[in-house]
């Protein structure tokens, strides 16, 4: 039964995404509560833990309302239409070596272009709502999608140049064979992407589309209840899935870090940066426990204990794994892939309570006349960097080095360029004369 | 206290009867010039004398006089850091020229001003009720407004009851 | 809305193309306007025409309510109309009818008066920076600016009882002495905020996107902005170095040393940069004050009920949004006979549409911010 494998896998993450993106929502709010001096959700649940689940339930059983004007059927087929599309992605992301739902060899190319899909959730969505706002958002978030999909295209090309095939799989394993992360040869292919993947999910600085603040409300205005949170477990789907391509692209995907670093503990076949997620499990474990008995509620303290032994489990398996070489690359490169994608994903919170909104022309010049062409020119860069090495025997560090700086130079010239292009428009009348 | 000082004479003798009194109040000085020599004077305030600024226009309401409404406009020069007043006797009715020409911050406050007393300004390009609903019948700040009565009309109208006051 | 007052802004038309100008309503009820104010905007495309602000939400009659109080009794309602800067209000109104007296209030009453009044400006800015911010999606900032005004707060609550609506101020002085601990708290609260300060401006003023959103909107030019009357830091960010506590000192700013921020463009970014800088300057003054709180009475001899001789007076101080100024018309009764009240928001608010022409659609939300307004004081 070969498809027994991955049918399993499909119904695990369907089941755990929802979840998974409830519990992203929760981290995103204690971040946000930390970054601004307070203490953010914590009464359900011991420190809002149980939060997600009670939103979720909360958002099930709220009235769905149905604009009266709007078409009926788009209204509610679009919010599917994002939404599967988010799904679909994770078909062909690896989470380990093992477990992925699909191993195809245009995995790369297939991600992107279900992603690029997505789109047309949002414009239907937009489309269907009968409200001029709603349409406005909506075509003002396409036109942002559309303008960044092309940068960080690009930005992509440059791992696929380095690891030489487009399935997700072998770019990983590329990683491996080369010694280091393709992050360390193009830094600026992996920062590009960062920043034109927040601008995918519509996340702040990018999110003029969705701000409450400002005129237009946005394509999710007319929107309620299910379908709404439909809408949303899209968006966090979304931020995943980018992250998961950030992460096996440029940060080694399941890859331990410093994977070639082979010291083991005396005596035993135990390397010691494979007891790292052990650790960090009981710790978190004893952390819970610890915490437990302060819990002003009984029931956050049994919530609170629950976890305590969840996080304990989690230890177990991932001892209990390092003396099972079958099963060890995978649940160790599975723990190593989502560290990976939250330390990226953190980096997404981060941004978004640290900067203001960009307004959308200028969200639509940085795409178009920064990262762009900076885009090109870190593929070019790569290209010449990669001959270098391979047909001139270059030094790695040199020859990525001089790209580096190549980029970094064109960088700074567009910056420059848009800043005069910026004050001579300044100067120009634009009004109040 | 009366007031002549170097400048009012300069005043008399420019525009003479215009220049109705000049006074000093609590070390601060007010004119009361004659409402149709107003657009002069304030042209000639705003240029000449450099009193840039208008930092104030409201209006006062004096039932008892003839001419029952007291236009005050407060005047500020930065070249001389002084402060000026100026008052213009208007009647219930008579329509003060406006200086929006001259000092066009006193667009909202001549609106705010039609808005309490109903004094009209003329040449203002839209005098309506700024603050207070554009159906409001009456005008508040006029010392013979009847709250009570309005605020009965209102519940009648409105409410269909009648009000407990 | 009759239309004779449209300039067409150089290069903008819609009638080459053909297409409509629309109409956008930002009504009363929306998160950004920072109370009921309704801006109706005439767009074409993405560009504002023109621009209509219709206030009035909160108009209670303030005005007509003066005529039928005494003097004192009108002095907690003035509290009510710039809420944010209570202080400043009392302390304007108490020596406008100071003023109409003769009276003058003591040295240590002058001297804590000008304490309070300025940690009510550094309130009020906190507040106008975290909502600014806010506005243009900067989240952050709103949340540190109000923990730091919740020391402010506390001093206050701890002075005379209330945190937002003071009247800590009494026509010929004070009521309360400052309490044990006044001057170490004011102090300590002081030389805390100089870092705090110091962090809003790393987040925000060389953060190229609050550059980008702020640079170049909402200009406005010193000679519109003395055309338009606008007074306080938009004033003094076109240019015109005005400061009444400088030009016409009142309560015990004569004693202090202290500077006033002005900046060149008259843009929401130079705006931003005054705003920061008079908090500073406010800080310094507070600092300046503390050290030395001369001692005796804290109340002039004025007697209960308060008469004064008829006439008229007009006394403005330098409230954070602006001159706010009373004018106040005695008859010789107890009580008077107009109060007229400049309220600095509503003329600064005149300047919206000089401003806002010309300027995109997403760029309104800022300059409703930066103008700094607050509609109690607007309708009264």
């Amino acid at each position: 039964m070969p498809y027994l494998l991955p049918v399993f896998y499909g119904i695990v993450i369907v089941l755990v995404l929802p979840l998974l993106a409830g519990y992203i929502v929760l981290l995103e709010r204690k971040v946000m509560a930390d970054m601004q001096a307070r203490l953010g959700p914590m009464r359900v649940g011991p420190h809002g833990l149980l939060q997600p689940i009670a939103d979720a339930l909360k958002l099930l059983i709220k009235e769905g309302i149905i604009p009266a004007q709007a078409d009926r059927w788009i209204f509610l087929a679009a919010p599917l239409v994002s939404v599967t599309m988010a799904l679909l992605a994770y078909a062909a992301l690896p989470f380990g070596p093992v477990f992925q739902i699909a191993d195809l060899d245009i995995g790369l190319l297939f991600i992107l272009a279900i992603s690029s899909l997505g789109v047309y959730g949002i414009v239907l969505g937009g489309w269907a709502s009968n409200s001029h706002f709603s349409l406005l958002g909506a075509m003002r978030s396409a036109a942002q999608l559309v303008s960044y999909e092309t940068a960080a295209g690009l930005a992509l090309v440059s791992a696929l140049l380095l690891g030489g095939s487009l399935s997700m799989k072998s770019l990983v394993e590329a990683q491996d064979q080369a010694g280091a992360w393709f992050i360390f040869f193009a830094p600026c292919g992996f920062f590009i992407y960062l920043v034109a993947s927040i601008a995918e999910t519509n996340r702040a600085p990018f999110d003029l589309p969705e701000a409450e603040s400002e005129l237009v409300a946005g394509y999710m205005t007319e929107y309620s209840g299910f379908r709404w949170s439909l809408y949303f477990l899209a968006e966090y789907a979304n931020m995943i899935v980018v992250a998961g391509i950030a992460t096996t692209l440029f940060l080694g995907g399941w890859l331990r870090p410093l994977a070639s670093f082979h010291g083991h503990i005396l005596g035993t076949p135990i390397e010691i940066l494979d007891i790292f997620p052990v650790i960090v499990f009981l710790g978190i474990g004893g952390y819970c426990f610890w915490r437990a008995p302060r819990q002003p509620v009984q029931i956050q303290k049994l919530v609170m204990v629950l976890f305590g032994g969840l996080f304990l489990v989690l230890a177990m398996v991932m001892f209990g794994s390092l003396f099972v070489p079958a099963a060890m690359p995978g649940i160790h490169g599975a723990f190593w892939f989502i560290a990976k994608v939250l330390v990226y994903l953190y980096a997404f919170l981060w941004f978004r309570f640290t900067f203001p909104r960009y307004r959308f022309d200028q969200l639509m010049k940085l795409g178009w006349q920064f990262l762009i062409p900076l885009a090109l020119t870190n593929v070019l860069g790569v290209g010449v960097a990669q001959v270098l090495r391979q047909q001139l025997g270059w030094n790695a560090f040199a020859a990525f080095g001089l790209t580096l700086l190549a980029t970094m130079g064109v960088a700074a010239w567009l910056i420059t360029l848009g800043d005069r292009r910026d004050r001579l428009a300044a100067a120009a009348p634009a009004g109040g004369d | 206290m009366p007031l002549e000082n170097e400048f009012v004479t300069r005043l008399k003798g420019k525009f003479g009867d215009a220049i109705r009194e000049a006074w000093i109040d609590r070390k601060q000085s007010i004119l009361v010039v004659d409402l149709k020599e107003l657009q002069t004077l304030a042209h000639y305030f705003r240029d000449e004398e450099k009193y840039d600024f208008l930092t104030d226009l409201t209006a006062v309401d004096w039932p008892k006089r003839e001419k029952r409404f007291d236009v005050v406009w407060n005047l500020y020069s930065f070249a001389r850091n002084e402060r000026l007043r100026l008052k213009v006797h208007a009647a219930d009715g008579e329509s003060v020229p406006s200086v929006i020409g001259v000092w066009p911050v006193a667009n909202w406050m001549e609106r705010e001003a039609y808005d309490m007393f109903g004094i009209r300004f003329e040449g203002h390009p839209d005098l309506r009720r700024i603050l207070l609903p554009d159906e409001w019948q009456g005008f508040p700040l006029r010392k013979d407004y009847d709250i009570l009565k309005q605020d009965q009309d209102w519940v009648r109208e409105n409410l269909g009851i009648e009000s407990g006051q | 809305m009759t239309d004779t007052h449209i300039e067409r802004v150089p290069g903008v038309s819609s009638t080459v193309l053909g297409a409509d100008e629309i109409i956008l309503n930002m009504g009363p009820q929306h998160p950004s306007t920072h109370g009921v104010l309704r801006v109706k905007l005439k767009l074409d495309g993405e560009r504002v025409v023109e621009s209509e602000c219709i206030i009035g939400y909160l108009h209670r009659g303030v005005e007509k309510i003066a005529e039928h109080r005494s003097y004192q009794q009108f002095a907690p309602y003035v509290d009510r109309m710039d809420y944010v800067a209570a202080v400043s209000n009392g302390l304007g109104y108490c020596e406008a009818v100071e003023k109409l007296l003769g009276a003058e209030a003591p040295i240590r009453a002058r001297v804590v008066r000008t304490i309070l009044t300025e940690l009510q400006r550094i309130a009020s800015h906190l507040v106008w920076l975290g909502t600014h911010a806010l506005d243009i999606g900067a989240l952050t900032p709103v949340f540190y600016c109000f923990r730091e005004r919740e020391e402010i707060l506390k001093i206050f609550e701890k002075y005379c009882g209330a945190r937002l609506t003071t009247h800590a101020f009494r026509i010929g002085g004070l009521q309360y002495e400052t309490y044990d601990g006044f001057e170490e708290e004011v102090k300590r609260f002081c030389v805390d905020f100089e870092h705090k300060i110091d962090e809003y401006s790393t987040l925000l003023t060389e953060n190229r996107i609050w550059v980008g959103r702020t640079k170049g909107v909402g200009i406005l030019s010193a000679e519109d902005a003395i055309a338009l009357g606008v007074s306080g830091p938009v004033l003094r960010a076109s240019g015109v170095a005005w400061d009444i506590r400088k030009a016409m000192p009142y309560a015990a700013y004569d004693l202090y040393k202290f500077e006033i921020p002005t900046a060149p463009s008259g843009d929401t970014y130079d705006r931003y940069i005054v705003r920061m800088e008079e908090m500073r300057q406010s800080r310094l003054i507070c600092l300046q004050a503390i050290e030395n709180i001369p001692a005796g009475p804290i109340m002039a001899r004025i007697g209960k009920v308060l008469k004064p001789p008829p006439g008229e007076v007009y006394h403005s101080i330098e409230a954070p949004k602006g001159e706010l100024g009373y004018y106040i018309v005695s008859d010789g009764s107890t009580q008077p006979y107009r109060v007229r009240v400049r309220p600095p928001s509503f003329i600064n608010l005149q300047a919206f549409d000089r401003m806002a022409r010309g300027s995109l659609v997403a760029d309104v939300v800022a300059i409703i911010g930066t103008i700094d307004i607050v509609l109690g004081e607007v309708d009264r």
